[in-house]
């Protein structure tokens, strides 16, 4: 773990916020991510117009919005996986605008997808070793020789199981990552990014398809990042989720950030019920039994998924 | 019907110099598309460059021969470098439209008469090899009974059996190492490469760098076996002919390649030999109807291209594949 992760806690993390206006883009007292002026259009379409984002440091940050709204969207721009038409954003004080992906993630800024990429035909603790960074037998001179990077490779397995178990993965462990359900595919990757043990992990939809027993344990290892001392942005849908362990709430609607706050101001602010609501006006999402929302949240990354394969 | 002589000419292709040029290239195009999923189209290309390599620098510009082997073996990987460069950052197929028509290029202008001077046009360059036959140590020719080849033919398979050799150690090597692990995953998903912080580009880059280099001893043993360079030997069908080998053989297998090539050249020359014996006017012979002896050298090819159908449909994962590698669904 970097020296700088500090150990936190969800009261310290609640603290932290208590004096941030709960607005738009409001500015926060220590942010690991800024952003100016990002704007994405795709044809006609403004996925994203963001005038001014901030990621507080050592909180869970949850981004929520309706489909469409540009989460992924603002995701991929911040990781060097899409390119911004304009704007500008740092990552601990260093621009990191019209970076490559790879550097973004070496900086220490790592996403998950929402369509899990885990690597099907490797096993899942290959998947893990992929993760780690700085290792010596990536170097295509050093390779061949084993003795220059077992031993690494020993420390890196360690490290590897260690998470896995965390993650309850270990009995996976020699399974091809292919045959893991999709709830598990979640947690590799989850665990899998940990591995390259960035600052901030962004994790896009984390909760969907995964079943309502394991989804109690995620919840539990996202809190825990947070008190190892990362920082936590995430897209989510399941508002039960975000109200337990979310610290503070932005809200994205056709790709504008349109309210910011706690968990509690934010889904009481009629704006938002408005736009994150939307076709369940007269339905309390929090009353729906969690079954329901199951089948809501699969049908909607079944269409996205979809969509993605029509695109490709 | 003589199966001696079936054997004979089955054997003597499936061990010989020519099984040994395909696994190179084979082993070359393993790297690139079995490992890391690049499609390279025109591994010709690369074999030209590198025989044309060693010819040009030795016959046209008097060149120590060793220096004209190192030449040879840079060639590939600046080819490598002027095709990867702009074409490794966007999808896939860009890749395999530039390598395809980059080797069709290289093997006109090698065979032009407009570059007669340098090249020697469509005969090719000669009198470069000498250096190599004379470090040849065997005395006459190995008889084997059922198969046999001449001095200079045992001394290419002595060469060229060891190149093939080292290959497989040093991508065996390779593949199991972090860095073989690094291509695996860029074959399935390149992003989640990157999102691990992986310069996805730079591995590519290497991995054609190096399968080019393969592809460039490929076509260095085959111009020191044969004693010229004839621009003619490095058309397109030997690119899909390494694939085949590659392909019965098992891609990302270390010995896919090697196993492949030889399966490949006993069948082809075993084929000819039979459907000749059987066109050829003399004991059984198949009703002119069905093929005659002008037909029976092209039928090995169709018969060869059902094989691959039916391996295809029946055992995609080739004769070394892992089943559960192909099996599992990415999805
Ligand atoms: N590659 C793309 N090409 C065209 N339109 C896209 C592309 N990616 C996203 N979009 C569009 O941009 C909008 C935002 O999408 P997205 O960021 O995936 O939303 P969210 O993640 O909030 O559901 C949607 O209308 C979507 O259709
Ligand atoms: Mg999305």
């Amino acid at each position: 773990m970097p020296a700088n992760l500090k150990r936190s806690t969800g009261e310290a993390a609640t603290a932290s916020l208590v004096d941030v206006p709960r607005v738009p883009g409001a500015p926060k007292p220590d942010p690991i991510v800024k952003g100016d002026n990002i704007t994405r259009t795709f044809g006609g379409l403004k996925a994203v117009d963001v005038q001014h984002i901030e990621i507080q440091r050592g909180v869970i940050t949850a981004l929520i919005g309706p489909n469409g709204a540009g989460k992924t969207t603002l995701f991929n721009l911040l990781t060097g996986f899409d390119v911004p038409d304009t704007g500008a954003w740092s990552f601990n004080d260093k621009s990191l605008a019209k970076v490559a992906a790879f550097k973004v993630a070496r900086a220490g800024m790592v996403r998950t997808f929402q369509l899990t990429k885990v690597l099907a035909k490797l096993t899942v603790i290959e998947n893990m070793r992929l993760g780690a960074t700085g290792q010596r037998g990536e170097k295509i001179w050093s390779a061949p020789f084993k003795s220059l990077w077992g031993s690494q490779e020993d420390e890196i397995t360690a490290r590897a199981d260690e998470l896995l178990e965390r993650f309850k993965l270990d009995a996976k462990r020699e399974d091809f990552a292919g045959s893991l359900s999709g709830g598990q595919r979640k947690l590799l990757e989850m665990a899998r990014s940990l591995m390259v043990d960035p600052e901030l992990i962004m994790l896009d939809e984390p909760m969907a398809g995964v079943n309502p027993a394991l989804k109690q344990s995620l919840l539990g290892h996202v809190k825990s990042l947070r008190d190892e001392g990362r920082t936590v942005l995430f897209v989510e849908h399941d508002m039960d989720m975000v109200r337990e362990i979310s610290d503070w709430v932005i809200v994205m609607a056709q790709g504008q950030i349109v309210a910011e706050g706690t968990p509690e101001s934010v889904m009481a602010d009629p704006a938002v019920i408005d736009a994150y609501l939307g076709a369940h006006h007269d339905t309390d999402l929090t009353e729906l039994d969690p079954a329901e929302l199951e089948a809501q949240a699969e049908a909607e990354l079944d269409a996205e998924a979809a969509a993605e394969e029509a695109k490709e | 019907m003589d199966f001696g002589n079936i054997i004979d000419a089955a054997l003597s292709q499936a061990l010989g110099p020519q099984a040994i040029v395909f696994a190179l290239a084979a082993i070359g195009l393993n790297i690139h598309f079995g490992y890391t999923g690049l499609l390279n189209f025109g591994q010709s290309g690369f074999m030209a460059i590198a025989g044309f390599g060693l010819a040009v620098s030795v016959v046209r510009f008097d060149l120590p021969f060793f220096v004209g082997v190192l030449i040879a073996l840079v060639t590939p990987v600046l080819l490598a470098l002027v095709l990867g460069v702009p074409t490794l950052r966007l999808r896939a197929d860009y890749l395999a439209i530039v390598t395809i028509a980059s080797s069709e290029i290289l093997r006109l202008i090698l065979g032009a008469v407009e570059f007669k001077d340098v090249f020697g046009g469509s005969n090719g360059l000669t009198g470069f090899v000498r250096p190599f036959q004379d470090l040849n140590p065997y005395s006459g020719p190995l008889d084997l009974g059922i198969v046999s080849w001449s001095r200079s033919d045992l001394w290419s398979l002595t060469v060229g059996w060891i190149l093939v050799a080292l290959g497989c150690l040093l991508v065996w090597a390779l593949m199991r190492s972090p860095w073989g692990r690094i291509l695996r995953s860029i074959r399935e998903d390149e992003d989640a490469v990157r999102s691990l912080g992986k310069n996805v580009f730079s591995y590519k880059l290497q991995a054609l760098i190096l399968g080019g280099v393969f592809g460039g001893l490929a076509g260095l043993f085959h111009v020191l076996k044969q004693g010229s360079a004839v621009p003619t030997d490095f058309n397109t069908t030997f690119t899909f002919y390494a694939y085949a080998a590659l392909l019965v053989g098992g891609a990302a297998r270390v010995l896919g390649p090697v196993v492949g090539s030889i399966i490949f050249w006993f069948l082809v020359a075993g084929l000819g030999e039979l459907f000749d014996q059987l066109t050829d006017g003399s004991g059984v012979n198949l009703p002119t109807w069905l093929m005659t002896d002008t037909q029976a050298s092209l039928v090995r090819f169709i018969v060869l291209g059902l094989g691959l159908m039916l391996l295809m449909i029946f055992r995609p994962q080739g004769i070394f594949g892992d089943r559960r590698e192909i099996a599992i669904d990415a999805r």
